[in-house]
């Protein structure tokens, strides 16, 4: 300590004759901006059906001075006043006006509108379920090599038209190649030819492009490898509706059509009639009908029709219907009978296509009676060498069919009344043993329309004799109409009974999770929790009773998800004796982590807190799955999803009174989710809740045991803190804790955390950053520092010292401006500390006022550390120099001298002058601000009655004096 | 120095009657001017009697016959000794048509620009109902040798045919013991030209059309549907030198390669 220090002497005062004295602020920055009230948002025409919401909070007593001395509202406010309500609210209440008006119509429109995506949602799904690693084959004429386009000389109209027939006989008996392919060869193959099309197209040659259209039909002739032909079905007919635009599209266009009135040719309008179509583009029209009737194979020749059927409108508006019911009967030319039905199915869908034109849709029933007149082909010799060729099972086999018969089935169902669908549904009872058809209705009639009738198809189901579709598939299948739209309450227990009569047949495990997975949510919606439970135990004895190795976590998670969703109670779920073992059936650990996260997410949105201790354990069982999963390589934002989660679930546990469990309770969070230091933070502050709250609840608890929980509270703290990664984490609940073992007079404890603190701050990184951190939270140890009573075995003010000690160490920045702040802060509170009584106190614990009753060892010593502090308060303005960092601190310090100091001390009435000058000096002082200081000093001289204070102000001048 | 020379009908489908003019636009097209002696026009319709290399051995017997018959012949002057500017020119013209004295004019059936229509009136009209037919081994005529058991039952709308409207009937399988790979119609034309001197027939396959590909369900009715073909089908034609004739042969091919044909002799019309 160097000799030249200025002594420093307190100033006693009396704390509430220094209250009394307060000027009165007359504006404040802030004013403007204070929200007084919050309006509620107005939500007009549809409140939400969950019936929650928003919460709003009306702070309109409102106790701040400020707020009340404001009557203008803020900009949000006002807005939010003028505005009737929010655009989204408002286009909800639009949007509900029209859905009430006309609800029929809009729906209908949308059918409409959906119809041709009726298709294109099914593509994506048939590529991806049939596939092979077969060879196939491909005949074609156009790959590989550039075809040779022989150009005759054309001399006459007959030339040119035996060259043309020429070349389809060419691509007929001519050069072609047979090719073994890869399945993905096959399809790049496909694709090829597609873009060959379209290219020969654009260059204009249309027989070329017509040849390959023939050509990609005739592929569906052949079906050697049947396990991807509805893949195939797929690929090729794509091409073929886009052959089909072309020729519409350029027949459009190229019509040369003349408005009324008008003497310049254009396209024909997208709905043109007939009558409107010039007899030019009708003669080009004619012609491509002409050639495609001359194709000589059945197959491609209907592909390409049903192709072009669009185009029959620029001829008159009755071939082509003609042309669908005629297609309809040529159909059963087909002897395959998977060709035939993926034949329909496109005569469908390209019928749907035209449908614009109000066509009779009974062609579309047509197919499907067809279909059921030769259904006994299907089992044929012939299908049956095939079959036995392939090495193909009859099941495997009907389920190809199901694809076109579903969308078949789909379209039907969209044109029909139900009345319809009831004779459909008496002529397929002819066929009642069949559960290709049997599967085809339940999945192609309206759900509504099959549960009604759910008993009676589960008889059908029974009934069916033939190894076609598997029991299985159809239980799914009707299940799939029943999580729709459930059967009529009186029927459910029966219905629930017969499925789980026929669930038990099944043997194999996939089959049986297969089906349970559909029906488990019917069982959960409709059913009590006392069904779920014994289904699940079903499932158990199922999957344990097998021994083939079968993983079956897709669907596990698929159940579990569904009963989540659709349960009433979720903690009678969690609480299930079957829960445990069906979480532990879980082979694939990422979809068992995925399912725990559901039901905790779902947990925490449905549950505002439990006190069950079996919910508790597992919500620790599920969260400690979730924990588990994070590691290193998890991204951020999964582990503060988890983090999210898990730390919600800590908060939903309330054992109310019983704070013991509740301590147990976290203490078993603690060793679960250790690795996670927000889940830790979460449980730390827990624990300080509950201690914080003891004094509320203590009066109902056992006195006798009150301290003995407070220690373990503050002991759980302490222990549990260093594991916490982040050192400013630490800190903050360092002191937390700190504040309640003194709250909870555990001075031990608090010492101890203090002494932890310090330490801590020793060994911070150095940074801006850590310095603006340390600014805030140093002042508020400062605070708390003033009534811990000092240890009696470590000398007046120990803890102060160390923390000086460390914070002189400290690797300050920016010559220790922040370290000049913090000190002015320390000279505060020593000099409250040096005070006879302090302005506050922490119950039940003895500050230093009373313990020491300024004592003049301890008086000594405080004046002692304050002129040290001073002294280098002193030395960090030398070092910073003139400028706004020096004017601040110099004014500051000045200030606690002129307001705390004993200013009949001339060497400080010395400093304090010097000081004052050393702000002027620094270019940057706020003139205003200081002489409202002096005039606050003057005032406050006065008041109190301080000569020596007065005498100072004297002395301090300003220029504009 | 090129030149392009086209005929433009006014009539879309080409398809001209007696008593028509035929009318259109000669377009010439040319680089550079053209000096030219006379345009002129010449319509002319013929009936060609091709020989063929199965009726050559006859040839010497009926001569006379084999060489074409004009039916028109109409030559108009379109312009005189002149010159044509280069660039695209276009002389519009209309031609009567009208048959040389005591001819009469038929249906164009393979590609002459001109298409001419004059039915001659057919003792064969009433034959319109629907004609049925069973097919076995027993009613074969070659006795059904080498052919499985099986039954087909059809008929057909009619065989005096609208050649504009497609030809149609219905086939069913009753029963067949062995598979099918294939059930087709073929479309012939039997030509005979001749005279009293003697005639040459030849038969010729103009269409082929298959209506059921592989082994089709029995008891299953089957839809016969074909389109006469535009440019090789005309009305059936009956003169005194030649005859334009069709038949429609159902084939069943199996998958032996056994074949079995059931001939239809068929009339066409155009009404």
């Amino acid at each position: 300590m160097s000799s030249n220090l200025i002594p420093w002497s307190i100033l006693r005062y009396d704390t509430e004759k220094a209250k009394a004295f307060s000027t009165t602020v007359k504006d404040h920055p802030l004013k403007n901006i204070v929200v007084t009230e919050r309006i509620p948002r107005r939500i007009l025409g549809s409140a939400p059906s969950t019936g929650r919401t928003t919460p709003v909070s009306i702070t309109s007593n409102i106790s701040e001075p400020l707020a009340t001395a404001l009557k203008q509202l803020d900009p949000l406010t006002e807005f939010a006043m003028h505005e009737e309500m929010d655009p989204l609210s408002k286009m909800v209440a639009e949007m509900d006006i029209v859905d009430n008006t006309q609800p029929t119509t809009s729906l209908k429109k949308e059918d409409k509108v959906n119809k041709t995506d009726l298709w294109s949602h099914r593509k994506t799904a048939i590529l991806q379920k049939y596939t092979t690693s077969e060879k196939l084959t491909m005949v074609t004429s156009f790959l590989l090599e550039g075809e040779k386009v022989v150009v005759k000389a054309q001399s006459t109209a007959v030339d040119k038209v035996q060259h043309r027939l020429e070349q389809l006989d060419n691509f007929e008996e001519g050069s072609q190649r047979k090719l073994d392919l890869s399945q993905t060869e096959y399809i790049s193959r496909i694709e090829q030819l597609n873009k060959e099309l379209i290219s020969a197209w654009n260059t204009e040659q249309r027989v070329k492009a017509l040849k390959i259209a023939i050509q990609c039909a005739k592929m569906l002739t052949d079906t050697d490898v049947l396990t991807f032909y509805p893949s195939k079905f797929v690929l090729i007919t794509d091409i073929l509706d886009c052959f089909g635009k072309l020729v519409y599209e350029r027949l459009r266009t190229k019509a040369e059509y003349y408005k009324p009135g008008s003497q310049v040719p254009t396209a024909l309008p997208e709905d043109f009639t007939p009558d409107m179509v010039p007899k030019t583009a009708r003669e080009t029209c004619l012609n491509w009908f002409f050639k495609i009737a001359s194709i000589r194979e059945l197959v491609p020749r209907l592909y390409i029709e049903m192709a072009l059927l669009k185009s029959y409108y620029f001829l008159s508006s009755t071939d082509c219907p003609d042309a669908l019911t005629k297609i309809t009967e040529m159909i059963h030319g087909i002897g395959n009978p998977l060709v035939a039905v993926y034949a329909r199915c496109y005569l469908c869908r390209a019928g749907m296509n035209v449908a614009t034109k109000c066509i009779d849709t009974n062609y579309l029933r047509r197919n499907f009676e067809c279909f059921l007149e030769s259904y006994q082909h299907i089992f044929s010799q012939g299908v049956k060498d095939q079959l036995h060729q392939q090495k193909m099972t009859v099941p495997m086999y009907v389920t190809l069919y199901t694809p076109a018969l579903d969308y078949i089935m789909e379209v039907i169902t969209l044109y029909s009344l139900d009345t319809a669908l009831t004779d459909l549904l008496s002529k397929c009872k002819k066929y009642s043993n069949s559960s290709l058809i049997l599967n085809t209705i339940m999945s192609g009639f309206k759900p509504a329309y099959i549960s009604e009738r759910c008993l009676q198809f589960l008889s059908m189901i029974g009934q069916c004799t033939d190894d076609g579709i598997s029991l299985a598939s159809l239980l799914r299948t009707l299940g799939l109409c029943v999580t729709v739209c459930p059967p009529p309450r009186e029927q459910r227990p029966q219905v629930l009974n017969s499925v789980i009569l026929n669930m038990s047949l099944l043997t194999e495990p996939a089959d049986y999770a297969s089906c349970f997975e559909v029906w488990i949510q019917f069982v959960a919606k409709y059913f009590s929790a006392k069904e779920v439970d014994s289904l699940l135990g079903d499932l158990l004895s199922h999957m344990h009773k097998s021994e083939a190795d079968y993983d079956c976590s897709a669907q596990l998670q698929n159940i579990i998800e569904r009963i989540v969703a659709d349960i009433s109670d979720i903690e009678s779920f969690l609480t299930m004796e079957t829960f445990f073992p069906v979480m532990e059936l879980f082979r694939e650990k990422s979809r068992q982590v995925e399912v725990s996260k559901m039901i905790l997410v779902k947990f925490n949105s449905m549950i505002e807190e439990t006190n069950d201790p079996m919910v508790a354990n597992v919500l620790i069982y599920l969260g400690t799955i979730l924990h588990n999963s994070v590691n290193q390589l998890s991204p951020d934002d999964e582990k503060r999803q988890i983090g999210e989660i898990l730390c919600k679930l800590l908060r939903k546990v309330n054992y109310r009174l019983d704070l013991e469990r509740q301590l147990n309770f976290l203490v078993e969070a603690r060793s679960c989710f250790r690795n996670m230091d927000v889940v830790l933070v979460q449980a730390i502050q827990s624990v300080i809740n509950i201690a914080g709250n003891m004094r509320r609840v203590m009066k109902r608890l056992q006195k006798r045991k009150v301290p003995d929980f407070l220690q373990a509270c503050v002991a759980y703290c302490f222990i549990t803190i260093p594991s916490i990664g982040s050192p400013k984490t630490r800190l903050e609940l360092y002191l937390l804790s700190g504040q309640v073992a003194l709250y909870s007079t555990c001075l031990g404890q608090a010492n101890a955390t203090f002494r932890a603190i310090i330490k801590i701050i020793r060994e911070l990184p150095a940074g801006p950053e850590t310095e603006s951190f340390l600014l805030s939270f140093v002042r508020k140890f400062l605070s708390l520092l003033l009534v811990v009573p000092d240890n009696p075995e470590r000398g007046v003010r120990s803890l102060l010292k160390s923390l000086l000690n460390a914070l002189r160490n400290f690797k300050w920045q920016d010559n220790s401006y922040v370290l000049g702040v913090i000190y002015i802060h320390v000279i505060d509170l020593l000099s409250v500390a040096g005070q006879e009584m302090y302005p506050y106190r922490i119950e039940k614990v003895e500050a230093n006022d009373s313990l020491w009753g300024s004592d003049p060892k301890f008086t000594r010593e405080i004046t002692r550390i304050t002129a040290i502090v001073i002294g280098d308060v002193c030395s960090i303005l030398r070092n910073l120099g003139p400028g706004q960092k020096q004017y601040q601190i110099a004014l500051d310090l000045f200030i606690r001298i002129a307001i705390r100091s004993d200013l009949s001390n001339e060497e400080l009435n010395t400093l304090a002058v010097k000081l004052w000058n050393l702000c002027l000096k620094t270019d940057q002082a706020d003139l205003k601000y200081m002489m409202t200081t002096r005039s606050y000093l003057q005032g406050k001289a006065q008041h109190s009655s301080n000569v020596a204070l007065e005498q100072l102000t004297e002395k301090l001048s300003l220029p504009t004096d | 120095m090129s030149i392009s020379l086209d005929i433009r009908l006014k009539r879309a489908d080409k398809v001209y009657t007696e008593g028509d003019l035929v009318s259109g636009v000669l377009v010439i097209s040319s680089n550079s001017d053209l000096k030219h002696d006379g345009i002129t026009l010449t319509m002319e319709g013929c009936v060609n009697l091709q020989i063929s290399t199965k009726n050559v051995g006859i040839i010497e017997a009926f001569y006379n016959s084999v060489k074409p018959i004009q039916l028109v012949n109409v030559v108009c002057d379109v312009c005189g000794q002149g010159k044509l500017p280069s660039g695209v020119t276009e002389i519009p013209f209309e031609i009567p048509l009208k048959p040389k004295p005591n001819r009469a004019l038929y249906e164009t059936y393979h590609g002459v620009y001109a298409g001419v229509t004059n039915c001659p009136q057919l003792p064969l009209k009433e034959n319109r109902k629907p004609v049925s037919f069973e097919l076995s081994p027993a009613n074969l005529a070659s006795g059904g040798s080498g052919a499985p058991d099986f039954l087909l039952r059809g008929y057909l709308d009619t065989v005096c045919c609208n050649i504009v409207k497609p030809f149609r009937g219905q086939l069913t399988l009753v029963r067949c013991a062995s598979p099918i790979r294939s059930i087709e119609l073929q479309l012939v034309r039997v030509e005979t030209c001749g005279c009293a001197e003697g005639y040459a027939r030849e038969a010729t396959e103009i269409q082929n059309i298959q209506i059921g590909d592989g082994d089709v369900p029995q008891n299953i009715p089957i839809l016969i549907y074909m389109v006469f073909p535009r440019l090789f089908a005309c009305p059936t034609l009956i003169t005194t030198n030649f005859k334009i004739e069709f038949e429609v042969n159902i084939v069943v091919v199996f998958e032996d390669d056994h074949l079995i044909t059931n001939n239809f002799p068929i009339i066409l019309v155009r009404e």
